[in-house]
């Protein structure tokens, strides 16, 4: 069998409490990160994923009691990202109970530290989160520190070296889609599919099922990523996945 | 009943000691070769690389201590691979209580991303580990390198091509899947291996 498309709620965390942006800003509440964590395990969710948002914008380490509590009272796999700076940082949020660490920022910075990590955990802890805009030169720019630096580097060239360096996955969050509810950027994404031998996974975008489905069929997503719309139960879990196979989209039910 | 998970360089202990927790069960988790060897059944889990984790427990001479575990042992993910003759991860030289070779990966199509990550359905299933579960149910895997079908498989699995899900030799049961991720069907899976424990 191909592997099941996986459905990914992500519990974007802010001073312990879940949080979604509109591009990046606006921050409003959505929850307790445990809370939401155990409700989409229960609901049938294949993953999540704990971002601890403003981590390298304040210099913050991710709330290792937070992921400790969210990792014991769920079922299903699970990733941290932010403030994951060096191999300590891994080693602390795997033996909290995270199954995968993403990196962002520290990735851009430091492009060794994903070999370092492929290294000493294996690839499949390693996903490289990249957060992408596409401007009016025609191109997609990487950004650093959630949304707020610009770097020179580029999505395609970046997304293949990190997978060359040994990342296990590729978190591709497009900032213009982010937040607006109107699909996923799914010609980047199937181009990523296409050049990278590593699973990709769309973010930014999920509004409607039928966005799930495209990002599945026409963004060759290996996986699709969403906050708000589970957050604030405009799609449930179950009823998504009844849509996508009755779309003929394997998933696990 | 004492359960004991093997305390080791791997990640992700602790999910096993939560899902069992969940099951209402608390091991004990150690590196101490007495209480390891008293148990009533040892896991034996883990995510990490073959050399790096095979190199500690030789430096810790815990190879010694598994080749001679009668009592049920779980091997999961890495811990499975460990347990078999020799990891492509490395070049590595493992426990070799399963005859067998741990292999990379080849993939055939672009499609057939390394590792195998994600949502897969396992079948053929032979054990009453799997005591309860319907054919095609769903587990959760991350791996680059799999253990071929060969006379120990209890379940097998399809990506690239067939591999061994689990294996079995006597008291020695090894997954390669995560059931500690694997929601209500690897919480079943779990719960079969203590009660098969449980009636030893």
């Amino acid at each position: 069998m191909p592997l099941a498309k996986r459905i990914i709620p992500c519990l974007d965390v802010k001073n312990g409490q879940t949080v979604k942006g509109t591009n990046f800003v606006d921050l409003r509440q959505a929850g307790d990160p445990v809370e939401l964590g155990k409700k989409y395990s229960d609901a049938n969710a294949d993953e999540l994923v704990f971002l601890d948002i403003t981590a390298s914008y304040e210099g913050r380490k991710t709330f290792t009691d937070v992921v400790k509590r969210v990792a014991a009272n769920i079922s299903i796999p699970f990733s941290v990202g932010g403030g994951i700076n060096e191999l300590k940082d891994v080693d602390t949020m795997l033996n909290a109970g995270a199954d995968k660490v993403s990196i962002n920022s520290a990735a851009l910075r430091c492009p060794s530290l994903i070999d370092d990590i492929a290294s000493h955990f294996g690839s499949q802890v390693c996903i490289v989160a990249i957060d992408a805009r596409f401007e009016d030169d025609g191109e997609w720019h990487c950004y650093l520190n959630g949304g707020r630096l610009r770097t020179d580097k580029c999505l395609a060239e970046w997304a293949k070296e990190a997978a060359d360096r040994g990342a296990g996955e590729i978190l591709f969050t497009s900032m213009n889609h982010d937040g607006v509810k109107c699909g996923f950027a799914n010609d980047a994404l199937a181009m990523l599919a296409d050049i990278l031998p590593i699973p990709v996974i769309a973010s930014g975008g999920a509004g409607s099922m039928k966005d799930f489905r495209d990002t599945f069929i026409e963004g060759k997503s290996d996986a699709a990523l969403a906050a708000s719309v589970f957050h604030y139960n405009e799609i449930s879990i179950p009823d998504l996945k009844k849509y996508l196979r009755s779309e003929n989209i394997n998933v696990r039910i | 009943m004492d359960v004991v998970i093997i305390k080791y360089n791997a990640g992700n202990i602790y999910s096993v000691v939560h899902a069992l927790n969940r099951l209402g069960v608390s091991p004990i988790v150690t590196d101490n070769k007495e209480t390891i060897s008293r148990a009533d059944c040892v896991l034996f889990p883990g995510q990490g690389e073959a050399s790096k984790t095979m190199e500690y427990l030789r430096n810790n001479q815990m190879d010694i201590l598994i080749r001679q575990l009668k009592q049920p042992v779980l091997g999961i993910c890495i811990g499975m691979q460990l347990l078999c003759s020799h990891s492509e991860e490395g070049n590595t030289p493992c426990l070799g209580m399963f005859d067998v070779p741990v292999q990379r990966f080849c993939p055939v199509r672009h499609e057939d991303k390394i590792p195998h990550m994600g949502w897969n359905t396992i079948s053929h299933l032979q054990s009453p580990l799997f005591e309860g579960l319907s054919e095609d149910a769903y587990v959760y895997f991350v791996h680059s390198y799999y253990v071929p079908v060969n006379p120990y498989s209890i379940a097998v699995t399809d990506y690239v091509h067939p591999f061994s899900a689990a294996i079995r030799k006597n008291n020695f049961y090894a997954v390669q899947f995560h059931p500690e991720k694997s929601g209500k069907t690897g919480e079943h899976i779990l719960r079969n291996f203590l009660n098969l424990a449980a009636q030893q």
